[in-house]
């Protein structure tokens, strides 16, 4: 048994990814953790996404099934599991079976190097943004198969739109990505990187967050790429492909139940991955506010109380809510359950005080604020904007962001130029 | 970083790749053709990971699995007739065909079986953690001008398949 | 025995080789046009693999790059060589390639 602790111990204080140390074991368990940490992420963004749109429509969301509709995400995974299984009459069997996997696998395939912290992810490859990049660009096949295996119109035009919007936006995504990689090379030895701890790290070095970095230019940057992200997960204003007053439902039409959840999941889970890019490229990865400005040893303490003052506050509201549940003796469970629910939370928030505990998993929670933030962010562009026409949505990605993307790649290693050989050289 | 399981790992790549352009070749539905070039492609860029090759590997799988097979499943999607399912998939002369393919695969083994003992031994090279950054560099210092001139392939294919493909021209 | 779990480049060559005689017969026996397109992708896909083989057993990184600049070109040959196919479907209505035989006397 000790022997085992040592192990865990011995472990923990290594400074490399499970992956390029070539441990499996431990790769295996962040695989693990990753997946259930995902999970879990989709079921909360289920139930956020009902709420707070509901919320911004001044209306109540989900509130019967738990309290306050917290057990609405899990009855709707029952009821998507008992659903039946239709396929259309001359349907491809195979092509239908096999499409939505595809999806799921390359949105999850990507995870494998978003980096949680500097030695809290997976892998560290040396080409991770490109990685990232190429793998979430293999859903597009997924999509142009799903369409095509249903054999019906909906479906194929859906599809294609899809896909071909993909399919534009990635252009504009991989060139506001490249003018952030081209950042990175701003160091002493003028080699950038394209790994994604290696971005990071680099941000920590040159001490400011890429989004900020010869401003405007690295806010133009993230602004192109957080277009680019909403349209290319297909989601509000650019969900023209599946909204259901144009094109019920477009590609995942003819799907029904556990298939159309693994649609579902793949849809969430991408757009938690391009968060993540985005995250890492501009604004610091896994870095606190102010990493090099505020470094002394109150702030570092201040800071460290994030976390656990997080779940404490999350916890106050379960229970201000528990008190302010109606007197019913119907009721009365669903109390119960409200304050457990928030007795749970207190109590991570208080584990996450102890210093021990609070070293590891700062990163994590930085990482995943600012990752919550943009899930926020997603779900108020779905609930304020109006949907753009597909041929609109095609011209703003070829005749706007493209250009955009150019001027600031140009703009940027022109200043970057400037700034290595004429001003500080 | 450590190599872990390499027979195993280029067994089961291998055969991934194999099993794939088998299938690719005799298939009736090209759509199924296509699905398995699609999974020797990401196998192949598997055996590129094992090479040491890392960023080839993420060009094969952007632009031959995430671009070049869209294109053909697009064009699948267009040309594809339940009447070319339904005909005859293997043309007259296949016999001399594949006469053909054993007697280039004898060639292989022979200069192969002749060739082996030019290969030095297999030495570990130094493994590289910036194999990016001296790719690039050769890339936009020595092979500058191929460079370009792909970028003006690129524009010259571009232009002819949208005029070959266009409607009135 | 053992110079079969042994990887060596000879292994990576004799995978490249077969993958070369899956597309030449692919390219040699099937009449329809997408298939033979796709073969050409196999064939261009071993070479690339021999030569990313090449480039690990000397250890410069000349064949990398050559292999990027096949896959540029192998883009650029799918996109015309499809470009061509629509053309022609659209005139003639099949795939078939024993039906290319307009200058056949």
């Amino acid at each position: 048994m000790t022997e085992i602790i040592q192990y865990i111990q011995s472990y923990l204080g290594s400074d490399q990814t499970p992956g390029v140390a070539g441990n499996m074991f431990w790769a295996l368990v962040y695989i693990m953790l990753v997946f259930a940490g995902l999970s879990v992420a989709v079921i909360a963004m289920n139930w956020l996404e009902r709420k707070i749109l509901a919320h911004m429509q001044v209306r109540l969301g989900p509130m019967r099934v738990g309290p306050h509709g917290l057990l609405q995400p899990i009855a709707d995974a029952i009821k998507l599991l008992l659903k039946e299984d239709i396929m259309p009459a001359e349907a491809d069997g195979f092509v239908f079976w096999v499409a939505p996997f595809i999806v799921v696998l390359a949105a999850f395939t990507v995870f494998v190097v978003v980096p949680f912290g500097p030695t809290h992810a997976i892998t560290d490859m040396n080409i991770g943004i490109l990685f990232m990049l190429g793998v979430s660009s293999l859903s597009v096949l997924g999509i142009v198969m799903a369409g095509w295996a249903s054999n019906s119109h909906y479906p194929l035009i859906g599809a294609l739109r899809s896909s071909a919007q993909m399919v534009s936006y990635e252009v504009a995504m991989g060139l506001a990505v490249v003018s952030a990689v081209l950042m990175t090379s701003l160091n002493a030895e003028g080699t950038g990187t394209l790994s994604m701890i290696g971005i990071v790290q680099a941000q920590q070095a040159q001490g400011e967050w890429f989004i900020f970095k010869f401003f405007p230019l690295g806010l133009i940057a993230f602004f192109i790429f957080a277009v680019a992200m909403v349209a290319e997960t297909n989601r509000a204003p650019f969900d023209l492909a599946e909204a259901e007053s144009e094109l019920t439902a477009g590609f995942h039409t003819e799907y029904s139940g556990f298939r159309w959840s693994l649609f579902f999941l793949a849809e969430y889970s991408a757009m938690i991955a391009v968060s993540s890019i985005a995250v890492t490229l501009w604004l610091g990865g896994w870095l606190r506010p102010f990493p090099n400005l505020l470094h002394n040893a109150t702030w570092d303490l201040v800071f460290s109380l994030f976390p656990g003052v997080t779940f404490l506050l999350f916890a106050a509201m379960c229970f201000y809510n528990a008190v302010r549940m109606p007197k019913h003796p119907l009721f009365r469970i669903q109390t119960i359950g409200l304050a457990g629910f928030g007795a749970v939370l207190g109590l991570i928030g208080l584990l996450l005080f102890v210093p021990a505990v609070s070293l590891r998993v700062q990163d994590v929670f930085w990482f995943a604020a600012k990752v919550a933030g943009f899930m926020y962010l997603y779900i108020w562009y779905r609930g304020t904007f109006p949907r753009y026409r597909f041929d609109q949505l095609m011209q703003m990605g070829w005749k706007v962001l493209l250009p955009m993307g150019l001027g600031v790649l140009i703009l940027t290693a022109s200043v970057a130029l400037l700034q290595q050989r004429i001003w500080h050289p | 970083m450590a190599p872990v399981a390499t027979p195993f790992f280029f067994y089961l790549f291998a055969a991934i790749m194999l099993l794939g352009g088998i299938l690719v070749i005799t298939r009736k539905n090209p759509v199924h053709s296509a699905l398995a070039l699609i999974v020797t492609l990401l196998a192949q860029a598997s055996v590129y990971l094992m090479l040491y090759a890392p960023f080839v590997a993420g060009v094969q799988i952007i632009l031959y699995a995430g671009g070049i097979m869209v294109l053909f499943l697009f064009v699948i999607m267009l040309v594809s007739i339940d009447r070319s399912i339904r005909e005859r998939q293997f043309n007259s002369q296949w016999v001399v065909g594949l006469i053909a393919a054993v007697a280039l695969g004898g060639l292989f083994i022979s200069v192969y079986m002749k060739g082996m003992s030019v290969f030095p031994e297999h030495a570990l090279s130094v493994i590289e953690n910036d194999n990016t950054q001296n790719v690039a560099s050769m890339l936009y210092g020595q092979y500058m001008f191929p460079f370009e001139i792909a970028s003006l392939l690129l524009l010259v294919a571009i232009i002819g398949a949208v005029v070959m493909a266009k409607k009135r021209i | 025995m053992e110079s079969l779990l042994h990887i060596t480049t000879l292994h990576y060559l004799v995978l490249g080789a077969g993958l070369f005689l899956l597309g030449v017969i692919g390219v040699l026996t099937r009449r329809n046009v997408v298939i033979v397109l796709m073969s050409i992708e196999l064939i261009l896909n071993a070479v690339n693999l021999n030569l990313v083989a090449f480039s690990r057993m000397w250890g410069g990184l000349h064949g990398q790059i050559f292999a990027i600049f096949l896959i540029t070109d192998a883009a650029a040959e799918a996109a015309v060589g499809l470009g061509i196919l629509i053309a022609f479907f659209r005139n003639k209505e099949t795939v078939n390639i024993d039906e290319v035989n307009l200058l056949k006397w």
